[in-house]
């Protein structure tokens, strides 16, 4: 899996109520909805701006927080291809795993990004190439590879008791 | 060498002899808890292609988070919830008015020593004050676990905190806390399980080891864990029917790091907007106005807190200008603080006494703030916009500082009355 897209960078600490505000938790179910709200307290232009394929970049501790799993949906519906931060929050990094948003976790390349550059990612061989280099990154574990190469929780767990 | 306890009870939930940090393993957990997202886990539960959930069981549905229901959405969410709950048999259900779910779970007997509660909500990590491992996971992993008792978990790295000292007066858990994430920061536990221990914890209430452990995950943690001891048993001990296995740490069990504090100095303390780890001494930011003041939530909305905003505005009145607003965490404590008078002393000194639930905290409905307005709470998140509007702030400490605060109409140092 291959992924090139243009980058948002944002901060440390990006929480869930950032990512999807709590006042639409039990009002919105419809994703393409949520996508229209994604990140609006923290970066108003970035819900008519983000194309499809774009990659949000940020600093330690992303998706701190509430459990909320909008915050995950939300993004992968909003297109975003990966998120690569220097840390993430667990609740949110199962979300997204889960949700089949792809995460890259790297304690060096964040510094190393330019808002607005096109960056590339290249999951096999776990390297992301930005304009100031190349850095490497960790493969998930084979389990939560599994999850992430089916589409999701729900589509693994379909096959895993055979519901297709 | 040993193992600690987050390896230990990993190790039984997955049916291995051991488990070791960093392992990842396949648990079957105790209870699943959900709350008003329990509609929108029904629906993903739904797609996965089965009629019935494979142990209603082990669910424990309990509806806080917008009590009683704001608007249709609302209540259509509730009604759904209603009508799922029937349909499965599911009899660990309780609706509007009960209260929040981390408190109830406890009251009516769910959270002991020695299981693994996993809850779609982030605060699950509470009942580690009862000596269960617990925390949270997402919609999609509790429809999972209704369709199939098993999800995975990483285990964690201990942390170890002891504390020793006595509190000076009007100084608690709640400080302690605070301080702790101050020092630690938004990601100083990351994924890690973390022991609260020492002479300090030995001797708090069930209460104050309920709001280290609730908090213990804005620091990042995985779980927050107070070793059971005869005060524990105490507690549980009307509550609880079954059997409880104690699951403890090795006296060598390998801690990825031990950390002291002394409480014996400590000041009141203050999360300040917009990072829970953003904290200072209340006297550094004393003067700051505020319009809402909030005593409550899954944090500090039980007997203990009533008790001490009771105690801090008793005979008095607060100040012109200011909204308080008490929410008891259920009816349990709301009964309770009724019969000792706790309500009608904060009642008769402005207060506004709202319903068992979880308020504003999340920005739904009984609270919300608007631009320009500053809330100083007894809840654990400060989010900005986390009340509903982008442009206020929140402050977050003990309920002896809220109550002393609303006394004067801005931050207050409770020391200083």
């Amino acid at each position: 899996m291959k992924l090139k897209g243009k980058v948002w960078k944002y901060g440390d600490d990006i929480n869930t109520d950032v990512i999807f505000p709590g006042k639409y938790t039990y009002t919105i179910s419809d994703p393409e909805e949520m996508a229209k709200h994604s990140l609006e307290d923290l970066d108003p232009a970035f819900a008519s701006g983000v194309s499809k394929g774009d990659i949000i970049v940020a600093g330690k501790n992303f998706g701190c927080g509430s459990s909320r799993e909008q915050a995950a949906t939300c993004l992968k519906y909003a297109g975003v291809g990966a998120v690569v931060a220097k840390s993430f929050s667990r609740i949110f990094f199962r979300n997204a795993i889960n949700a089949g948003l792809p995460l890259i976790q790297s304690a060096d390349a964040p510094d190393n990004i330019k808002p607005g550059e096109v960056i590339t990612i290249d999951f096999e061989k776990g390297k992301l190439t930005c304009e100031q280099g190349v850095f490497t990154f960790p493969p998930l574990p084979e389990e939560v590879m599994g999850i992430l190469q089916s589409g999701g929780l729900i589509p693994y767990t379909r096959k895993l008791l055979g519901t297709e | 060498m040993g193992f600690t306890f987050a390896e230990k009870i990993l190790a039984k939930k997955s049916g291995r002899d051991k488990a070791a940090a960093g392992e990842i393993v396949t648990v079957t957990p105790d209870r699943i808890l959900s709350h008003d997202n329990a509609a929108a886990i029904s629906r993903i539960f739904q797609k996965l292609g089965r009629n019935k959930v494979v142990n209603p069981d082990k669910i424990v549905i309990i509806l806080d988070h917008c009590v009683p229901a704001a608007n249709e959405k609302y209540a259509l969410n509730h009604k759904e919830i209603r009508e799922f709950v029937t349909e499965q048999g599911i009899k660990g259900f309780y609706d509007v008015g009960t209260g929040i779910c981390h408190q109830v779970l406890p009251e009516r007997g769910y959270a002991f020593p020695g299981l693994l509660i996993l809850g779609s909500d982030s605060h699950t990590t509470t009942y580690g004050a009862f000596g269960a491992f617990a925390t949270g996971i997402g919609r999609s992993e509790a429809a999972v676990l209704w369709a199939t008792d098993h999800l995975w978990l990483r285990v964690p790295e201990t942390y170890r905190i002891e504390v020793e000292g006595t509190f000076p007066r009007w100084v608690s858990a709640k400080d302690l806390i605070l301080y702790i994430i101050g020092e630690l920061g938004a990601d100083g536990a990351l994924y890690k399980a973390v022991e609260f221990c020492g002479p300090t914890i030995e001797k708090m209430s069930i209460a104050g080891r309920m709001v280290l452990c609730n908090m213990a995950v804005e620091m990042g943690a995985k779980i927050g864990y107070v070793p059971p001891d005869e005060k524990t048993f105490h507690w549980l001990g009307p509550r609880v029917r079954e059997n409880y296995e104690v699951i403890t740490s090795d006296p060598d069990a390998a801690y990825e790091r031990v950390i002291h504090y002394k409480v014996s100095n400590l000041l009141p303390q203050i999360a300040c907007p917009h990072q829970v780890d953003n904290v200072k001494a209340v006297y550094e930011v004393s003067g700051t106005k505020i319009h809402q003041a909030l005593i409550g939530t899954c944090t500090n909305g039980r007997m203990d807190d009533l008790e001490v905003a009771a105690s801090v505005l008793k005979g008095k009145r607060i100040a012109p200008g200011v909204r308080l607003l008490v929410f008891p965490a259920s009816l349990e404590v709301y009964r309770e603080a009724w019969v000792k008078g706790d309500l009608l002393q904060l009642a008769e000194a402005g207060a506004i006494i709202m319903n068992p639930g979880c308020g504003p905290c999340l920005g739904a409905h009984e609270g919300v703030l608007a631009p320009g307005e500053v809330c100083l709470s007894t809840a654990n998140r400060n989010f900005r916009g986390r009340m509903g509007c982008r442009d206020a702030s929140i402050y977050l400490a003990s309920p002896a500082t809220v109550a002393a605060s609303a006394l004067k109409g801005h931050i207050t140092d409770v020391q200083s009355l």
